[in-house]
Parts: C-alpha cells; sequence; structure tokens
C-alpha cells in the first residue's frame, strides 16, 4: 500500500521470446512424452519396414534407389499428417494450450512455430526416408541403383511430405480434438476420392479437385518420371481446396478461440 | 498493479462476469473469493489475455497481457492445476517453461527444491502425482521466472493442511518482497488465513471488497467475549447499557471489542478470549453458495469443485 512501492511494470529491458526459442520448445515436446516418442520412432521403423517388405516383393531390377524412396512416401504419408495433427491437438487435449499461450500470448507466432517444428521434423522424416533407401540401394539393390538420379525425384518426395504435414496441421486446427482430427484426415479423402470415381459427371475433374488423384503423380515420381505443368497445376488447385484452406479456417479459429 | 476496469464477458445470454472493478496492490496478497461459477476463473483468464472479454480491460503494471514481452518473467499464472501434459514427468514441465522463458536448467531445480518436490518425484510423470502433488508443480512453475505478480486459481485446492500452511508463508514472503498476489478460493477460511485484501465475488458481480480486516469490522455482529466469571461480565455489560446475549461459552455483545474490554477492565474481570464476531462475512459468503449451489444443478463448469 505504500507510495514508494512501483505500480507499473518495467518491460523496456524485457526481450520478446525469439521465435527460434519457440520452435525448438516445440520440437523438445514432441518428443518428450512416450506418445511423442514411439510417433517418430514409428515413422523410421515403419519406413524401414516398408522397404524391407519392397526388397522381398520387387524383382532384382527393380530395387533401384527411386523406388526404394517411392516405396517410403507411403507409409509416411499416413504418420506425417498424424504427427501433425498432435503437435496441435495434444495442446488441447491435456489443455496445456493454456501455458503455452501464457507464455506467449501472440497466437500467430506460436501457430508459426508448431508448422516450423512440424515441417523440420517432416525434413527429418524425408532425411531419414533418403538415408534408408540409400542402406537398401546399397546393401540389397540392382546394379546401377543409384543412376538415373533426378533432383526432381527428392523435390517431388519432399514437397510431398511437406504438404501432408501441413494438410495435418490443418486438421489439428480445425477440429481441436486427436480422434476428430485424425479420423476425418483418413476418411475423408477416402469418401472424396469414391465420390470422384463413382459419380461420372465428376471423374474428369478428380484430378482438380480430388487431392489423392492429384498427388497420385507425386507417388510415381520416385520413378524418374517427371511432372506436367498441368499435373502442378491440379496439385495446387488441390492443395490449396484440402490443405490450404483448412489451415486457413483452423488459424482464425484459434485466433479468436477461447483457450480452455 | 493489477487493475481490473468495468470487466464484462458474456456467453451469449449468460453474464458469467459483470462489470466488475478492483485493484490489487502491491506488497499485499489479494484474496479472490466465490463459489463455484461465480466468475473468479473467467476473470482470471481474461487477465492473462486467454479468453477474450465482452467489455472491459485487465491491466497488469499498466499494460495489457499481450504487450508483456515474455510475460512469464514478469507475471507467474497458474490457472489450473490439471493442465499439464499427463505424460510428461514434472520436471520436464518446468524444463518446458523454463526453455520458452530462456531461463537456465538450475532454476527447475531451485524451484523444485522451493515447492518441495524431490528429484523422485520429479521423474515421475504427471500423470501419477496427486492433486497437491500438481498445485506444488504448478505453483513452481508459476513463480519460474521470478515475476513480480502472481495470478494464482485455486492454488490451495488439493493440499494438505500442512501445504496448505506452506503455500501461505511463501504467498505471505513473496509479498513481503514487494510483490503482487491475486488468489481465488471458494473456500473463506483458506482466503481469511493468507489474504490481506478481499474481494467477493458472486454470480459474476462484486460483493464486497476492502482489506480483510474493514470487512470483518463492517460486517462484524459485535464482539465475542470470555471472561473467567461469564455472570458478573454479563451483568457489568448490561449496567453499562450494551446489549448481551449467550452464545455457546462465550458472550456475544453488540458493541466494538475496545468497548467491551474497558467494562472488563474497569470491572477488574480476567478475559480468556475477546474478538469481533465475524459471523457476517461468513453469512454472506453462504448467502452466495447457497445461491450458486441452485444454479450449480443446471450449469457445472468446475468439475474439480472440491465440496465446501
Amino acid at each position: 500500500m505504500s507510495a514508494t512501492e512501483p505500480l507499473t511494470l518495467d518491460v523496456s529491458q524485457t526481450r520478446r521470446v525469439p521465435f527460434g526459442r519457440l520452435v525448438s520448445v516445440e520440437i523438445r515436446k514432441m518428443a518428450d512424452t512416450r506418445a511423442g516418442i514411439w510417433l517418430l520412432g514409428l515413422t523410421v521403423l515403419v519406413t524401414a519396414a516398408f522397404m524391407v517388405i519392397f526388397y522381398f516383393v520387387a524383382d532384382s531390377d527393380e530395387r533401384i534407389f527411386g523406388n526404394f524412396i517411392g516405396i517410403a512416401a507411403t507409409p509416411q504419408g499416413f504418420v506425417l499428417p498424424v504427427l501433425g495433427i498432435l503437435l496441435i491437438t495434444s495442446e488441447w487435449g491435456q489443455r496445456t494450450a493454456m501455458v503455452t499461450f501464457a507464455l506467449e500470448p501472440s497466437r500467430s507466432k506460436v501457430i508459426a512455430s508448431k508448422v516450423v517444428a512440424a515441417l523440420i521434423l517432416g525434413l527429418g522424416a524425408f532425411v531419414a526416408a533418403i538415408l534408408l533407401a540409400s542402406i537398401g540401394t546399397l546393401v540389397g539393390g540392382a546394379e546401377g541403383g543409384f543412376e538415373d538420379l533426378k533432383a526432381t525425384t527428392f523435390l517431388l518426395f519432399l514437397g510431398l511430405q511437406i504438404l501432408s504435414v501441413l494438410q495435418g496441421l490443418a486438421y489439428g486446427l480445425i477440429f481441436l480434438n486427436t480422434p476428430a482430427a485424425i479420423v476425418t484426415f483418413f476418411v475423408l479423402p477416402i469418401a472424396s476420392s469414391i465420390i470422384f470415381s463413382v459419380v461420372p459427371a465428376l471423374q474428369d475433374s478428380a484430378p482438380w479437385l480430388d487431392l489423392g488423384t492429384a498427388q497420385q503423380p507425386l507417388f510415381e515420381a520416385g520413378t524418374g518420371a517427371d511432372l506436367t505443368g498441368e499435373q502442378l497445376a491440379q496439385l495446387g488447385t488441390t492443395s490449396l481446396i484440402w490443405i490450404i484452406l483448412p489451415f486457413v479456417i483452423g488459424l482464425i479459429r484459434v485466433m479468436r478461440a477461447e483457450l480452455k | 498493479m493489477i487493475e481490473v476496469t468495468g470487466l464484462t464477458k458474456s456467453y451469449g445470454g449468460f453474464l458469467a462476469v459483470d462489470d466488475i472493478s478492483f485493484r490489487c496492490q502491491p506488497g499485499r496478497v489479494t484474496g479472490f473469493l466465490g463459489p463455484n461459477g461465480a466468475g473468479k476463473t473467467t476473470t482470471m483468464r481474461v487477465m492473462a489475455g486467454l479468453t477474450p472479454a465482452t467489455r472491459g480491460e485487465t491491466l497488469i503494471g499498466g499494460h495489457r497481457y499481450r504487450d508483456i514481452p515474455n510475460p512469464g518473467t514478469h507475471v507467474g499464472v497458474l490457472l489450473d492445476a490439471s493442465a499439464q501434459h499427463a505424460g510428461r514427468t514434472g520436471r520436464e514441465v518446468l524444463m518446458v517453461g523454463a526453455k520458452t522463458m530462456g531461463l537456465p536448467e538450475s532454476r527447475v531445480d531451485e524451484m523444485l527444491d522451493m515447492v518441495s518436490l524431490s528429484q523422485t518425484e520429479s521423474k515421475r510423470r504427471v500423470r501419477n502425482y496427486s492433486l497437491g502433488m500438481r498445485q506444488r508443480l504448478g505453483i513452481a512453475h508459476a513463480l519460474l521466472g521470478d515475476p513480480s505478480v502472481l495470478i494464482l486459481d485455486e492454488p490451495a485446492n488439493g493440499l494438505d493442511p500442512a501445504g496448505i500452511r506452506w503455500m501461505r508463508d511463501l504467498l505471505k514472503h513473496y509479498a513481503d518482497r514487494g510483490g503482487t498476489v491475486l488468489l481465488s478460493s471458494h473456500l473463506l477460511n483458506e482466503v481469511e488465513l493468507i489474504a490481506d485484501d478481499m474481494i467477493l465475488i458472486g454470480r459474476g458481480k462484486i460483493v464486497a471488497q476492502g482489506t480483510k480486516k474493514s470487512l470483518l469490522a463492517e460486517r462484524s455482529t459485535g464482539t465475542l467475549v470470555t471472561a473467567v466469571d461469564n455472570e458478573a461480565l454479563s451483568t457489568a455489560l448490561s449496567a453499562a447499557g450494551l446489549q448481551v446475549n449467550r452464545a455457546g461459552d462465550a458472550l456475544r455483545v453488540d458493541a466494538q471489542p475496545l468497548q467491551v474490554g474497558q467494562v472488563a477492565a474497569d470491572q477488574r474481570l480476567v478475559l480468556t478470549e475477546l474478538r469481533p464476531a465475524d459471523g457476517g462475512l461468513e453469512n454472506l459468503f453462504l448467502e452466495l453458495t447457497s445461491d450458486s449451489q441452485r444454479d450449480d444443478l443446471t450449469h457445472t463448469d468446475d468439475p474439480q469443485g472440491a465440496p465446501a
């Protein structure tokens, strides 16, 4: 009560929390629970398992680097979005969002740090896939397994990884609930591709509107095939509809939401 | 240090917080008292920028919360001790906070020490913590950044009597060093023990506020006194023109303690107890509680609410 007590906080000497620090904390939070460690480990294990299965199933001349990488796209396409989803939804499921946003009130900054953290983890999965594919090719690959390698093989695979991580983040942001986000993430594309393949009137527009159809060339790109301009445009429109749009809606939701 | 002005928060047609204003002073512990669902938590959440206010504003040290850089180093917030990732260890919860604020790891050990969580306990997952341990962890988290303002929602919830005593001493010392403390509770006794200033809130409105002493005096319904010879004291007080009633082993007198003491001294009577009767505050609080208990049948937003 005495008049000498300061009634204002002097914040002039305090720096805002640097963005890089938020990113490193987000990565730490992904790896400091059993669920997180398992998911990260699973990403690598499943990728390796798929390559081993491929080794036994494929003819010996098919065991080239491009195919090993291509086979990694399928399991990682399942696991990486879940990683993106959990990065967002675990904060709500465990109610730690209250703590996170009390320590950094800028919601856009926190979400941005989660996006960057997810992309770094996606990049990690990409590097792991390349390492595993290299090992697979060296150990059990056909002669000349590294021939005909093009930069686009890597770029398209990386593009696919990034898209699926972003898609996971978007669904996490929209639902803020792990089961709902995961179920929707897996069911919606199936429902979409069924509709687009069954309804004759929609079949022609499927590559422009259905994410699965548009991403198909990316999976095949491992063998060295290039994407046409049209295919890239189709990837653009479907990514806009299925990834960017949900992401923006989810972001708006979180910016306005009351954090419980 | 904390200044709330005309704060209103409505959910649809329901007014959770209805035009409240109050201040918390540095060097003092302010108790925010009210039954569950009275609007305490909502008010504190608005303070920490987690809930947007419908009208009005809250300033901490002259700033809106979201304008405070690295806020954890200025304002310690504990809104819900259960809001921690059950799969993290207690130590890791503090590490995440310390890393975000840019604090060294040694600070985590200091805080664990301060709240008496052992190194072994700190390596267990929060899932296996009792509510009391979670409260200690939450208080450690709030104090990590060495803030000058503390905002604690129901910090004593789940603590055993020794724990409550410990927290009382901790917060007293914190305030003595110039810190500002706002803590909420739905238990009158808890707040009475810790707080210097009190704010009573019921159904979104402030119903009473002031220093603990003034509130007790204002609401006081007289003086409780016990003498070795109650009969003689009763006669003497009546003779002095004061209204006297029996209240168990004591006498309830419609007068200030000073007057009663003076009468006893004049008559050379030995007193064993002399204090203001604080039944008024308790009655007021019970009124609030009974109101909200009816509300709670249709509106429960605090599943943790311990029975009063």
